[in-house]
């Protein structure tokens, strides 16, 4: 599944002229990695793993992936503001959002 | 200790935002001061490394294995000297360039956020924080690139920033999976645990997905598009930063740290390095022939440079790394030098076309004088830091037996020259363009932060004997003990 929307996200990367489905494709890229991450740390039949006084808890889910996504949802997130900024400026200088007519960089 | 390195520049940042509307010219200071600061505590890193090998800093106080840890070894030592210097210098220099572009504090407080991932890259223990360092410095080089507002420099930047990311994509991947196999990040932790696991196809796959996105952060040749882009388009400090120390840290640093000490390498994937190479050094030296932009003509020439130290890292004998490691210091300051000369011809005559330029000699005496000696050295001739680290390189390819590599090598040093000699008699020399008859000099600070890069260029030739050598030494040593270096780190901490 995740692999699935990873090779949907890199094809829209790869071969859109729009610039804003170029962003959400890396969007989708990182919802991709971000499950991926997810799945990582699950087990089987696990629970939340939250220490609490009066109980064992034997089979939990691994934590740490779950704080790698927090924290690379947050990168995502600024990524994409940057992105989405650079964007709208280009909308403004060049009037246009497909990449094959910004091309004033040659060489 | 090593914890400064991160939360000087961090501090800075926050610092300049906070006050730049009260005091004027406070983010200047503020800047300057720290970046002197840190190349301070860089320069002490030096003699805590010689006396201790190996220092660990445990955030928070939890132990490695567990906890967040930042490492600091010869070669962490080595690139924090490299990465501090350039970016002193390149803040004095930046004094007086920036003033052409308004909102200078955004400038500084993002310069400072850059120099924060930098140094937490070069010190972080374990993968994930060296990706989120990665990452903070890359997003603000990002709107760095786009300083300007121009519309190419808007287009490099956007080009810039898919590719950055999707760089990072693959290495977080890279990262989620070696996590799944190993169960750990910390990197000691990793290469320990890696050997004695059997090496299966998944560790395979990893590393292609690290060469890969190291790879495009350091613009090797199937991947390096975005460079010439960027690199041009930036204002000149940017640039000199991005090309002298940011594609190394990001690039060919991680890259080191992640093969030689935690995957381990193999025969492999040393040739794959030779081969990148050699590829870079090629085809970045033929593409600068052809350039009329001053910059990025220089943007191309340090794909061919950044070939050579990866070059050297594929061969992999101890001299071998002794030379790519200085070559990457030295390539560091002449490229910075080269960028900064580019930015004050910008400065003072408002092109960077070859064509349009000339004579600047008489009118620019200083920037050329110091252009020239970047130049020379840039291009191996004898007395200069880079004959020295591409003479080790070629001799150690000649010793491993390949030839045709070190020939290739040669024939690149020739095409450098070549074109070298091309951007100063374009621009420095012959008949002066009546258009720039009223040139005047850059100002003092522009001058003072060039004659320095100009010097140490001179002398880097020096780091090879015995006062300097053990700096070299320390920092191949760790490359050279390979996955022991997690034992080593262990060791360290108890």
């Amino acid at each position: 599944m995740c692999f699935v929307l990873f090779s949907i996200g890199l094809y829209c990367i790869l071969r859109k002229r729009n610039i804003i489905k170029i962003i959400i494709g890396i969007v989708i890229v990182e919802y991709a990695l971000n499950l991926f991450l997810i799945l990582i740390g699950y087990r089987i039949h696990g629970r939340a793993p939250i220490v609490a006084q009066d109980q064992e808890i034997l089979n939990m889910v691994d934590p740490l992936p779950q704080a790698m996504v927090s924290t690379s949802i947050v990168i995502g997130l600024a990524i994409i503001v940057v992105l989405i900024s650079l964007a709208i400026r280009i909308y403004e200088k060049y009037g246009t959002f497909d990449i094959t007519k910004i091309r004033r960089l040659k060489g | 200790m090593l914890l400064f390195f991160i939360t000087i520049p961090l501090c800075a940042a926050f610092l300049i935002s906070l006050f730049n509307r009260k005091i004027k010219n406070l983010s200047d200071f503020i800047a300057n001061l720290a970046t002197f600061i840190l190349f301070l505590f860089s320069l002490s890193s030096i003699k805590l490394i010689s006396l201790y090998k190996i220092i660990v800093y445990r955030l928070g106080g939890w132990m490695p294995p567990m906890g967040i840890c930042l490492v600091g070894d010869g070669l962490a030592s080595f690139m924090l000297v490299t990465v501090n210097l350039i970016s002193f210098l390149v803040m004095i220099y930046s004094i007086s360039y920036m003033d052409r572009y308004t909102d200078k504090w955004k400038f500084h407080a993002l310069f400072m956020l850059m120099l924060a991932g930098m140094n937490g890259v070069i010190l972080s223990g374990d993968l994930f924080s060296l990706y989120l360092f990665l990452e903070m410095a890359s997003i603000s080089a990002y709107v760095l690139v786009a300083f300007g507002t121009e519309p190419e420099d808007l287009e490099a930047s956007f080009k810039y920033a898919i590719m950055g990311s999707i760089a990072s994509i693959f290495i977080l991947l890279g990262i989620g999976l070696l996590y799944s196999y190993t169960s750990t990040l910390n990197m000691a932790d990793i290469s320990s645990g890696l050997l004695n696991k059997p090496k299966g196809l998944l560790v395979g796959f990893v590393a292609v997905l690290f060469l890969a996105g190291f790879g495009l952060k350091s613009a090797l040749v199937p991947f390096h598009t975005w460079l010439p882009d960027a690199h041009s388009s930036a204002p000149s400090p940017v640039s000199a930063i991005l090309s002298g120390i940011f594609i190394k840290t990001l690039g060919i640093y991680a890259l080191a740290r992640i093969f030689f000490n935690i995957l381990g390498i193999s025969d492999k994937i040393l040739f794959l390095f030779m081969v990148l190479g050699v590829l870079s050094m090629v085809v970045g030296a033929l593409l600068a022939m052809a350039q009329n932009d001053i910059k990025r003509m220089l943007a191309y020439s340090s794909i061919s440079q950044i070939g050579y130290i990866v070059f050297a890292l594929g061969i992999g004998t101890p001299l071998a790394l002794l030379g790519g490691l200085l070559h990457l210091f030295n390539h560091a300051v002449f490229k910075s030098l080269l960028f900064l000369n580019a930015g004050a011809i910008e400065y003072s005559t408002g092109s960077r076309k070859l064509s349009d330029l000339g004579g600047l000699n008489s009118k620019l005496p200083i920037t050329g004088g110091t252009s020239f000696i970047g130049s020379m050295s840039i291009a191996g001739i004898p007395p200069l830091g880079g004959f020295w680290s591409k003479l080790i390189i070629i001799i150690a390819a000649v010793q491993t037996g390949h030839i045709g590599f070190a020939f290739v090598a040669v024939l690149v040093s020739i095409i450098t020259l070549v074109y070298y000699l091309k951007f100063q008699s374009f621009v420095f020399f012959g008949k002066l363009n009546q258009a720039y008859i009223k040139v005047r000099e850059v100002p003092l600070v522009m001058k003072l932060a060039m004659v320095f890069l100009a010097g140490i260029s001179i002398f880097s030739g020096l780091l090879l004997t015995p006062p300097f050598k053990d700096f070299l030494q320390s920092a191949t040593g760790i490359l050279l003990s390979g996955t022991a270096y997690g034992q080593a780190i262990f060791g360290a901490i108890k």
